[in-house]
């Protein structure tokens, strides 16, 4: 089994107009902002893939990863917990002007409505939300006298994932915290495609080290040097 | 009048009530500043919505590592014994009930606990975080805040006017003022500052405050 992929354009160039694409990370961290570029750079060329739903923690900082998607129009809907940044430009210039759609999640429930989906558990009861505006239309019920708030699963046609090491096998190993929410998305996503700062034999992971299992893996590319978002944001940079 | 309490001095008393070896998450913000007055001997391991329990202070200049960050996405270090995990795992940790405190800032707290500190109401881009999460599941949820708005309003009210983060989830508020219980959807006061009468204090609050058994004098020092 290889789930190398000889190229980060051929690894997503099936992505489809309209497609949901789960995007890891947590601000910068584990930004895969690789994977993006190449995404904007095919979109830039053939206007395709457009009207995306994005799923990621934020909707994007200065002009880098989602915030360039965002601006350069290829996003139709964002379903975060926290549109609000450091520099949320590119996400609120376009949500004002009515021109993105926004689904607001709490970020727990955001997290597990992921895993949900990842494990095959259409809807579930959080105590989050209850008695709020973000519990409008949702069902509620009692368990031991509390109330819960039912929410549905969320999965994806694509994610796109930022690891640290990758075997050929799709095994993976995050850097630090970049790891938020990128296993739960691999579980969630029909295709899950992953940069890998290392790219190692099978075997070379320690099987009691594996933090993503390979079956949650379609596609790994290598991405030896990979920028950080942040890094990038702070240098005021584009893509 | 008595000054009322500097933020440092909100935090300072917030972190007194911390317990040695509790798990503790702190919002983004003003609730940070907590941290800088754990009493010293007091064990405390902080958690972060995304994914570290067990951060320590902010690495110096220079070598900041981005994707080693809390919550309000600013660089952290890990403490020996610290661990990772995914964003499931971290708020299986807040709503399952393993945090023993979790400290949040409030637009508006109301004495039955309810509380908004999320949205302003409309015309904004709206942004929730892990807050609707926070106050489920740790078992104190205590808010610091001014006592008043800028404008002078209380902001300990009867019913919150603000769009709710939770209902009936704040166990105690820090104030500039006072401290401040919510028991049996009361507001009883625990603290206040010595130079200022009940009256007063009651002016500035928006519901009734109650006293059971005393009142203790509100005593921060300069920090």
């Amino acid at each position: 089994m290889n789930k190398i992929f000889p190229s980060i354009e051929a690894a997503i160039e099936d992505i489809q107009d309209g497609s949901s694409v789960m995007i890891g990370g947590f601000g910068g961290s584990g930004a895969p902002i690789e994977l993006i570029g190449a995404l904007l750079h095919r979109y830039r060329k053939t206007g395709s893939p457009g009207s995306l739903t994005v799923i990621n923690n934020n909707a994007g900082t200065g002009g880098i990863g989602i915030a360039a998607m965002i601006d350069a129009g290829m996003v139709a809907k964002m379903i975060c917990s926290f549109p609000r940044t450091s520099q949320p430009r590119a996400f609120t210039e376009r949500y004002l002007a009515g021109e993105i759609e926004l689904e607001l999640v709490p970020q727990g429930t955001l997290a597990e409505r992921i895993r949900a989906g990842g494990a095959g558990i259409p809807a579930f009861y959080t105590p989050t939300s209850y008695g709020t505006d973000l519990a409008k239309g949702k069902p509620v019920a009692e368990f031991e006298g509390r109330h819960y708030v039912q929410e549905r699963w969320l999965k994806a046609d694509v994610a796109l994932i930022k690891a640290e090491t990758a075997d050929h096998k799709g095994n993976l190993i995050y850097n630090k915290a970049a790891r938020n929410f990128a296993p739960l998305m691999a579980m969630a996503a029909r295709t899950t495609i992953v940069q890998a700062t290392h790219i190692v034999e099978p075997g070379a992971i320690e099987p009691e080290h594996v933090v993503t299992p390979g079956i949650f893996v379609d596609r790994i590319v290598e991405v030896a040097d990979p920028r950080q978002e942040e890094v990038l944001v702070r240098e005021g940079a584009t893509q | 009048m008595t000054a009322k309490l500097t933020n440092a001095q909100i935090a300072w008393r917030a972190a007194q009530d911390i317990p040695d070896g509790a798990y503790v998450n702190l919002g983004i913000g003003f609730p940070e500043m907590v941290a800088k007055f754990k009493p010293e001997g007091r064990e405390v391991i902080y958690h972060t919505e995304n994914g570290i329990l067990d951060f320590g202070e902010a690495p110096p200049a220079g070598q900041e590592d981005w994707d080693l960050i809390n919550a309000g996405k600013k660089p952290v270090t890990l403490k020996p014994g610290a661990a990772l995990f995914h964003h499931a795992d971290s708020f299986a940790m807040v709503r399952g009930g393993h945090l023993d405190v979790a400290i949040l800032g409030a637009f508006e707290v109301a004495e039955n606990g309810d509380l908004a500190n999320w949205s302003t109401g409309p015309g904004s881009v709206p942004a929730v975080g892990g807050a609707m999460d926070l106050v489920h599941g740790a078992k104190r949820v205590a808010v610091i805040t001014d006592h008043v708005t800028k404008g002078g309003k209380p902001k300990l009210v009867k019913k919150c006017s603000l769009p709710l983060t939770g209902v009936g989830c704040v166990t105690t508020v820090y104030t500039s003022l006072a401290v401040v219980d919510i028991v049996n959807a009361r507001f009883v006061l625990r603290e206040k500052l010595p130079g200022m009468s009940l009256d007063e204090l009651q002016g500035l609050t928006g519901a009734t405050l109650l006293v059971n058994g005393g009142v203790k004098d509100l005593i921060v020092p300069e920090v």
